[in-house]
């Protein structure tokens, strides 16, 4: 339903080679679309940035044995989420083999991941076209009335589709372009900043207590990110670690901080060091992370258009695991589906494009984004990031340093502990039945 | 806790921006601040805080850019106030090329 009389060149063009728009364009290319794939980098991956671990249980849906291809870092069988203070820290340590198979998560370093996934699009057929930026869209009047898309322009080159995909990133100029995407207030928005550091092998599994194929992923709050909303990152690849810190912008501001500031504070942490020492960084970046959670997505789809993964703000910040990926690969498989269906129906208009959103609702993309619907608010309340873990390591400091003094009871010891710490019972009780309901 | 000063290495800003992969556009910057509506609404002060490569200094009351550096992002035109910044990315073919991710 294009209203241009030259006619299309592709069924579909698909804008951005990252997670969402390869897979989108592969499972496209397999039921015979003729697809492009537009990617402003010389290669795919080489403009993608990730924390780094991707809960890949979704992708065995389209590649089932992705594991065994993929470029994949190392398999996560151990979680630990610490509360790092200024001189102690106190961690949760979760491990289990059980994770590694079949594989949950696995870290991946983006620009050797990528590559992979566009060329499977390709050997389906799609045609991938690197090096192009796409400017604008190509609109025109529906027969609603609405605006259409009816292809895209990249400098003087104009590609029309029956439909385009939007899966240009999270500052989705496109999506912005036709007012699908609105400014987004800056609690809804953090901005991840990343090294990677080459490390042995040896090291790596000796300091983080894996082996094999086997990885960690440490999530870190408190001092770290010098009391900012937010928090730090290590994670194993095969032979370098990945580390930084994701920082909520409204809270950035305030602080008076820089990121870089904190990102140096974080890497200078003595907290760290037993990790990260000896370590040199081979990449340095940084990615801007959506963390507005279901009440940021917007609409998803208009007449000629959809508009896939993190360009639809479909992120998770749950305080325990950031996901982006997953859920990116999530709309991509609805909407290659809805796309496949409504160009076998002859109707790519908004209505005819509408059984993307009703996957999406169906899938467990926007299941998990309404679950953890209430996990921003939870995480904006900054005694997170601070005082709780002064408490905590507080506490264990009396019970586990024995001075030869008389032992109190823990609980007059948590009570001591507590009027010490600027936290009130008042508070202790709405954070923890609030983190409850978030989590 | 292990202990001092930070065991990894390089540890400034443009150290670490040295070991990236860059093609830089010299004909055309993808970065363009009004020096007028950055002063007046604050933005100048908080690109500057946000940005993580330093893109963004101020001297003599003017924003410099440093558009070389751009990790593109996009983190500093999500804090700006309308119109005080144009941030596109960067042409096809030019900016930072991530071999990692």
């Amino acid at each position: 339903m294009t209203s241009d009389a030259a006619g299309p060149d592709f069924d579909v063009v698909v804008v951005g080679a990252g997670i969402a728009g390869s897979v989108t364009a592969y499972r496209l290319a397999e039921r015979g679309l003729s697809v492009v794939l537009i990617e402003r980098g010389d290669v795919p991956g080489s403009k993608n940035l990730s924390g780094g671990v991707l809960y890949g249980r979704v992708l065995e849906t389209v590649f089932p044995h992705y594991l065994n291809e993929a470029p994949v870092e190392r398999r996560i069988t151990r979680h630990v989420t610490t509360f790092l203070n200024a001189d102690s820290a106190v961690s949760l340590d979760y491990s289990a083999d059980g994770l590694a198979e079949p594989g949950n998560a696995v870290t991946v370093l983006r620009a050797k991941f990528d590559p992979w996934l566009a060329g499977k699009a390709e050997e389906a057929g799609a045609f991938l076209m690197p090096g192009v930026r796409v400017d604008s869209l190509l609109t025109g009047p529906g027969l609603d009335g609405a605006t259409t898309v009816v292809g895209v322009r990249a400098g003087d080159d104009e590609l029309r589709a029956r439909v385009v995909v939007a899966a240009d990133g999270v500052n989705s100029f496109l999506a912005s372009s036709v007012g699908l995407r609105q400014k987004q207030p800056t609690n809804h928005l953090a901005v991840g900043v990343k090294a990677v550091i080459r490390l042995p092998r040896a090291d790596i599994e000796s300091r983080f207590g894996v082996s094999g194929d086997r990885g960690a992923a440490h999530a870190i709050v408190g001092d770290c990110t010098l009391g900012i909303g937010g928090g730090g990152f290590i994670y194993t690849n095969t032979e370098s670690l990945s580390l930084g810190v994701v920082l909520r912008l409204d809270d950035l501001l305030r602080s008076g901080h820089t990121a870089i500031e904190v990102f140096e504070h974080f890497t200078q942490h003595p907290g760290l060091q037993q990790y990260l020492h000896g370590g040199e960084l081979i990449e340095y970046g940084s990615h801007l992370v959506a963390e507005g959670g279901y009440p940021m997505v917007g609409e998803v789809a208009m007449n000629g258009m959809l508009v896939a993964g993190e360009s639809a703000g479909l992120a998770i910040n749950s305080g325990l695991t950031v996901r982006g990926m997953d859920l990116a690969i999530g709309s991509a498989i609805a909407a290659s589906d809805a796309v496949v269906e409504a160009v076998a129906a002859g109707d790519t208009s908004k209505a005819g494009l509408a059984g993307y959103r009703r996957r999406l609702d169906e899938s467990f993309v926007m299941q998990d984004m309404r679950t953890s619907a209430r996990a921003p608010k939870f995480l904006e309340r900054n005694r997170m990031y601070g005082p709780y873990g002064e408490l905590i390591a507080d506490v264990l400091q009396n019970a586990f340093s024995l001075d030869g003094t008389p032992r109190e009871h823990l609980l007059n010891v948590a009570r001591h502990a507590l009027r010490r710490s600027p936290l009130t019972l008042r508070q202790l009780i709405s954070d923890g039945w609030a983190g409850v309901r978030a989590l | 806790m292990g202990g001092g000063a930070s065991t990894v290495k390089p540890t400034t800003v443009p150290e670490r921006l040295a070991v990236n992969s860059f093609r830089v556009d010299e004909e055309e910057s993808h970065i363009v601040v009004d020096q007028e509506l950055c002063r007046t609404t604050g933005s100048g002060a908080a690109i500057i805080a946000v940005c993580p490569a330093g893109v963004y200094s101020e001297q003599d009351g003017l924003i410099l850019v440093d558009h070389a550096a751009c990790l593109e992002c996009g983190t500093c035109l999500a804090v700006a106030a309308p119109g005080a910044l144009t941030w596109r990315y960067p042409r096809g073919g030019f900016g930072v090329s991530f071999r990692e991710g």
